[in-house]
């Protein structure tokens, strides 16, 4: 199942997985190839092993009940002993009824997102409440795990670990790479994820940078942001110093103020 | 009484929130209808002209917003990023917004997945609010959406949400259409 290997989104949950697959295989949603969904769901839960993330347990007790459906419809729908009153209901109907549902809300809220939104896209004069917008830049374009480790994977396999191994005495640390980045973003509003990974960087300093980046947002010095889903990465200095922030950005836009 | 509307041009300019009309009525001593009156007059004149605010009815009451088509330009003035929901807050968000009054639990039923950290933030953002205790073993809180967030998206009542769209593959899945045909009941005002 490499196929799906390349699947792992951010997704908000199992039911919004299952329609994921679902939609990818275009299959009717109330007819579901319980086998065929089944076993891509299982290899998006297996991959996501394999990368040693803890999936949640939501997903893997959604594992379990596509593994019961798929053994209920398995098993020959014969009702002995006069049981024809109890009519044997499709084993999906429960999930389907569940995936129809959160399909409305997870569309509902598409287009709540749509609405012309105060300090987004209308501003009044004197906001409400200002700390929507202040605090919801930080929690809410937060980059997702998937992501960020999607961006790790495409920089590893640019660069091949070397057939010869090297005994090098001096390496990278953590803290010295640290203390680079901070210099790197100091006075500056963002930097580009991809900027803290030049080319000619190693396997170890790609490892070495990434661990000093999650240490970074551990320390909450640094936040990672993202404009858009799957969009670039921008590393932000978590605690804004006045001067610094957005300068870049103003003077491009509109010059001396 | 076109003689009423810079005056009360001037209230919502000076206002820091949304005007309710008995309350502008209160102000300016003068039946609410007459404010509702010079209200749609200059809701009107916004509209006809070339300008950069216009006048939104919102969350129960009125409010001078500018228009979205220069949200750009905002942003610059503001040194703020275009803000974006996580989609795990806007669904916890639209759930909580169409379904209210509603548990934590039937919340996470819904999705399929913990909600109680991104109902944390919605709480602590002031979106969504507890309305009280659902009277249930375990006494579970029950959530609804505040003004806040009527405010944010400018709605002027929660009946003002956008119709949920009912998905139509279902229509042929027989016996599973009376599941799909519950309306949630969408309570007005807070």
């Amino acid at each position: 199942m490499d196929t799906i290997s390349v699947h792992l989104d951010n997704f908000t949950g199992p039911l919004d997985l299952l329609l994921h697959l679902i939609r990818k295989n275009e299959v009717e949603i109330t007819d579901i190839p319980i086998a065929e969904i089944t076993a891509q769901y299982l290899a998006v839960i297996d991959a996501m092993q394999t990368l040693n993330l803890d999936v949640a347990g939501e997903f893997l007790l959604m594992a379990a009940t596509l593994l019961h459906i798929k053994s209920r419809m398995l098993l020959p729908q014969i009702v002995e002993d006069g049981g024809e009153e109890e009519e044997e209901d499709d084993p999906r109907a429960e999930l389907v009824r569940r995936l129809l549902e959160y399909q409305k809300y997870r569309d509902a809220a598409v287009r709540l997102d749509d609405l012309p939104q105060l300090n987004r896209d209308l501003y009044a004069r004197s906001a409400p409440a200002p700390e929507v917008v202040e605090e919801g830049e930080g929690e809410f374009a937060a980059v997702g795990l998937y992501d960020l480790l999607q961006a790790l994977q495409q920089l590893l396999k640019e660069r091949p670990a070397p057939l010869v191994h090297e005994v090098s005495a001096e390496q990278l640390s953590v803290s010295d790479r640290i203390n680079q980045i901070l210099a790197a973003l100091h006075g500056q509003q963002s930097l580009a994820f991809t900027e803290l990974f030049t080319a000619q960087v190693s396997r170890h300093e790609v490892v070495v940078t990434f661990l000093a980046m999650l240490e970074l947002v551990r320390l909450k010095l640094v936040r990672l942001l993202q404009s858009q889903r799957f969009g670039a990465i921008w590393l932000t200095p978590a605690v804004a110093d006045a001067a610094g922030v957005d300068t870049g950005f103003d003077e491009e836009a509109s010059g001396y103020v | 009484m076109s003689d009423l509307k810079p005056v009360v041009e001037a209230l919502l300019f000076g206002a820091d929130g949304p005007l309710r009309c008995e309350r502008l009525a209160e102000v300016l001593e003068v039946e609410r209808s007459v404010v509702i009156e010079a209200l749609r007059a200059l809701e009107a004149d916004y509209a006809a002209q070339p300008r950069g605010i216009f006048l939104q009815e919102v969350a129960g009451g009125y409010q001078l917003r500018t228009r979205p088509e220069f949200a750009d330009y905002l942003r610059r003035l503001g040194r703020t990023r275009p803000f974006r929901f996580s989609r795990p807050a806007l669904e916890t968000l639209a759930i909580v917004a169409y379904r209210q009054p509603i548990t934590r639990a039937e919340i996470e039923y819904l999705r399929g997945v913990d909600s109680g950290s991104v109902l944390k933030t919605l709480l602590d953002k002031h979106l969504v609010r507890i309305l009280g205790k659902k009277d249930v073993p375990g006494k579970p809180a029950i959530y609804g959406t505040t003004r806040e967030f009527l405010e944010l998206f400018g709605l002027a009542d929660l009946a003002a949400l956008p119709t949920l769209k009912e998905f139509s593959e279902l229509a042929e899945g027989d016996d599973l259409d009376e599941s799909a045909a519950v309306l949630p009941e969408v309570s007005v005002g807070d």
